[in-house]
């Protein structure tokens, strides 16, 4: 740090000066110390960047970070619309056949070049055991390389939205792969160690210069990258700090320049501050209730021998217990925005068709003694605690409305770890009334119409995240025809229908999606998506 | 002799074995590791692939066996979140974590010396009630709350100090220390103040009480009859005699600051084992939890073992009561 201050110091004086500048910055560059003019931009999350294998962890955080560093054949741009990637453009001349022009004169920061052989071989590589990554494409894709910089994908079954998720698959280089002994995901198993888990080689506008899992990463922007250049950063310093309070302490003291998550209870101090301010924008995330409306006697409540929420009154009565204005104002302290449906209203054009049903405890009171249970029952509600924005918080307001209509709900709220591992597949689905918060990997409402609301199993085969195992024949037929129908228009009418099913009868009780919340410092420009990623390839700083 | 220690090793090895099968157990009620170490997409059946191979299926009394086995050869696994071997995780933290215990230990030292002296001799006097009633403080609240408060005096308000982290680190090849540069050492006082102010306190009370009995014993006396200066008394005779059940508990103590150190570290992001640990604990993380109580374990029953040996050399009769029963 002396070097780089003796260095700014000195400017503009004689010939000796000059000597002992050049000498200073020698030192400084001996040292390694950047410029003394350089941009460095810090952040901190919560959460860990721990393998850089982009393969290893689908998580938004892990794959926003390395967003940086690697590329996928498409990307999203700031508004998240598809855009050209590594690929230049695409075509679909059959419905079964997508072709891609790559990018010519693209070369990973590792030097090599990037040709269709990287391509087919990151497909293999995705689709192989330990990758994380296979639900972006096909089981039974084939990619085939045309030329050296034209791929074909060869489907068995019409997908119109192949490329949605191709944003987050990322291309890597086989050359390097290969002379790292790195052909295959890291197993979570494995003993030994994949060269990839700490070392990464994309072809992005930023490389990683150093990384301590869990600790701490630096970038660089990488001097190759083929596009333009809209960020002023010479570095980059990512680390995490786990504690809500010293998270907030580092902002306000200017050690970071920006944070992620915000506390709800620390908003406005943050804002107060002079120099820092609270970024907030709307999250893909829906959080939801939902009801075990599988079993034919429901666990942890007072009622035996029936069922009372495959009866769609008793649903709906919940539902219109639920007072979401008062969620929304008194627990998230209006950082949420209510929802009618299980997707974000940014990610399914007709949403603006939906109204939830209206909070009404009187009419939820007479939908139950309709149903047989006029002095309502007792029952059991679990959430987690440590997953989404005030989820506990939420879970109490929520029992305390269902009192009001004569429902006793006595809530268990847990950490995720053991939430998930009883109300998920791996624990038998172990819940009666629970809350679960879903984003669509592929931004569309197929994702959700599948993994939420299609019929399950015991195991979970059919949907594997429909935790309270709704069950509608009409709607699965729906979601098979949405699956591969290519014309937007009809498709969307489909998806329209399907939802239509769900919220008639009140399949489950969609509440919010959570607002985004960063602590940004106000010397720096960020763009913040919904889909949450940190991309500071959008970010300016002052110096 | 041989006898004596030959128990003591073989009860410190059942106590391991105890706090391994305590382990193991608790590891039933931690959830569900496969929903940690993968995403919301990944189908049921690559889910059940996942934990067949992670040997989670396996009755339980063949998971405890195969648990037991490794941990005899040393050999905890890989966690299931870094992809890392889990010694390799744990030795590369415990730098951090030894530099910030010894530091507190310091602190703890050298100031609670002076402090149990200062109050012991002058038993009455104002500022020595001042400091027993400031030391109430430090033995009352608790750790995370004088973190939090450190953290918004010195590095938000005056923004003299660093609020988390370990600053610059230099890299000696086995050890990564923190303890050679500027940013380091600045970075290593708030977490060093808020582990060590417990038992600094307990330090200085200690210290106090023992001066107290010290200075009514005749050779105090004695010493004052044949005019020696009260300097001569104080630190000459007085705090010498004071020191050994100082030392004894201090060596105790090490212990607990390890082990204790993890409230510290999640306060201050302080790349430790502690936070090592409770990032686990939050993602399920059963090898690293494995190996870490384990190693707390047995940083205990070591220390113990030497306190106790120490205790045979120094002290006759216990070797005397040992050898009659061996």
């Amino acid at each position: 740090m002396t070097g780089q201050n003796d260095a700014g110091e000195e400017q503009g004086s004689g010939q000796m000066r000059l000597r002992t500048l050049f000498l200073a910055s020698a030192l400084a560059v001996g040292l390694g110390v950047t410029a003394a003019n350089a941009v460095t931009f810090r952040y901190a999350f919560q959460g860990d960047l721990n393998a850089l294998d982009p393969y290893t962890l689908n998580e938004t955080f892990t794959l926003g970070a390395l967003g940086n560093v690697y590329e996928g054949l498409t990307k999203r741009d700031k508004e998240l619309k598809i855009i050209p990637g590594l690929a230049e453009r695409w075509e679909t001349p059959e419905p079964t056949r997508w072709r891609f022009y790559l990018r010519k004169g693209v070369k990973f920061a590792g030097g090599e070049d990037f040709t269709a052989d990287d391509v087919v071989f990151s497909v293999e590589r995705a689709l192989a055991p330990g990758s994380q990554v296979s639900t972006r494409l096909p089981k039974d894709v084939k990619a085939v390389k045309v030329d050296d910089h034209t791929v074909d994908f060869v489907l068995s079954s019409p997908n119109p939205i192949l490329h949605a998720e191709w944003d987050t698959w990322y291309i890597m280089s086989k050359k390097w792969a290969e002379a790292n002994g790195a052909t295959k995901p890291q197993p979570a198993t494995g003993k030994e160690l994949n060269n990839f888990a700490l070392k990464s080689n994309g072809t992005g506008p930023f490389v990683i210069t150093s990384h301590e899992p869990a600790v701490k990463t630096v970038f660089k922007p990488n001097p190759g990258w083929w596009g333009q250049k809209e960020h002023n950063l010479d570095e980059v310093i990512f680390t995490t700090i786990k504690q809500d309070a010293t998270r907030v302490a580092a902002l306000l003291s200017g050690e970071v320049d920006m944070i992620e998550p915000v506390p709800v209870q620390d908003m406005q101090r943050i804002d107060a501050n002079p120099t820092t301010s609270v970024m907030t924008g709307p999250e893909l995330r829906t959080i939801h209730l939902y009801f075990d409306s599988k079993r034919d006697e429901l666990l942890y409540s007072s009622v035996k021998g029936k069922n009372p929420f495959k009866d769609a009154r008793v649903r709906k009565a919940f539902y219109q217990a639920i007072d979401i204005e008062a969620i929304k104002s008194r627990v998230m302290r209006n950082l949420s925005v209510p929802s009618a449906l299980l997707i974000s209203p940014l990610l399914f054009a007709k949403a603006g068709d939906f109204k939830r049903h209206p909070y009404d405890p009187e009419a939820a009171k007479k939908l139950l003694a309709e149903a047989g249970y006029p002095n309502g029952f007792e029952l059991t509600m679990h959430c987690p605690n440590d997953r989404y924005v005030n989820d506990e918080a939420i879970c109490q307001a929520a029992t305390a409305m269902l009192a009001r209509i004569g429902v006793k709900a006595t809530l268990q709220a847990q950490p995720k770890a053991q939430f998930f591992g009883r109300a998920g597949a791996s624990g038998g689905f172990d819940t009666s009334f629970g809350m679960l918060g879903w984003t669509p990997g592929s931004f569309d409402s197929w994702n959700v119409i599948v993994n939420l609301v299609g019929c399950r199993d015991e195991k979970g085969n059919g949907g594997p995240f429909n935790y309270g195992g709704y069950c509608n024949k009409k709607v699965d037929e729906l979601a098979e025809k949405i699956l591969v129908e290519a014309d937007t228009a009809k498709r969307d009418a489909m998806i329209s229908e399907a939802y239509k099913i769900v919220h008639d009868e009140a399949g489950f009780i969609p509440l919010h999606q959570q607002t985004l919340a960063w602590g940004v410092s106000k010397k720096v420009k960020m763009v913040q998506r919904p889909d949450d990623q940190i991309l500071f390839y959008w970010t300016t700083k002052q110096p | 002799m041989l006898a004596f220690i030959l128990r003591r090793v073989a009860e410190a090895a059942i106590v391991l074995v105890v706090v391994a099968l305590l382990a193991f157990l608790l590891f039933r009620f931690v959830g569900d590791p496969i929903n940690q170490m993968v995403g919301q997409d990944v189908s049921i059946a690559e889910r059940e692939a996942l934990r067949a191979q992670l040997g989670l299926n396996d009755p339980l009394i063949v998971q405890l066996g195969r648990f037991l086995w490794n941990a005899l050869q040393l050999d905890f696994g890989i966690s299931y979140r870094f992809r890392q071997p889990v010694m390799e995780l744990i030795g590369g933290r415990f730098p951090a974590t030894f530099e910030l215990a010894m530091m507190a230990s310091v602190f703890a030292l050298a100031v609670g010396i002076p402090l149990g002296v200062y109050t012991g001799i002058h038993r009455e006097s104002l500022l020595s009630r001042f400091f027993l009633g400031v030391s109430l403080i430090g033995i009352s609240l608790p750790t995370f709350l004088i973190g939090i408060l450190l953290i918004y005096l010195f590095a938000v308000k005056l923004q003299w100090l660093p609020s988390y982290g370990r600053g610059a680190t230099v890299d000696l090849g086995f050890w990564k220390t923190g303890l050679l540069t500027a940013a380091g050492l600045k970075a290593l006082i708030l977490p060093a103040i808020t582990l060590g102010l417990f038992q600094l306190t307990l330090i200085a009370r200690l210290v106090r009480s023992e001066m107290l009995e010290v200075l009514r014993t005749d050779f105090i006396k004695f010493a004052r009859a044949r005019g020696l200066t009260d300097r001569a008394i104080h630190f000459g005779h007085a705090l010498k005699n004071t020191l050994v059940p100082v030392i004894t508990i201090i060596g105790l103590q090490i212990g607990s600051i390890i082990a204790f150190a993890v409230v510290t570290e999640t306060v201050f992001q302080w790349p430790g084992m502690g936070l090592l640990f409770i990032s686990a604990v939050q993602n399920a993380d059963i090898p690293i939890m494995a190996a870490y109580l384990l190693l707390v374990a047995a940083i205990f029953v070591t220390i113990n073992l030497v306190v106790d040996l120490l205790y045979v050399i120094v002290d006759p009769r216990i070797r005397v009561a040992g050898g009659a029963k061996a």
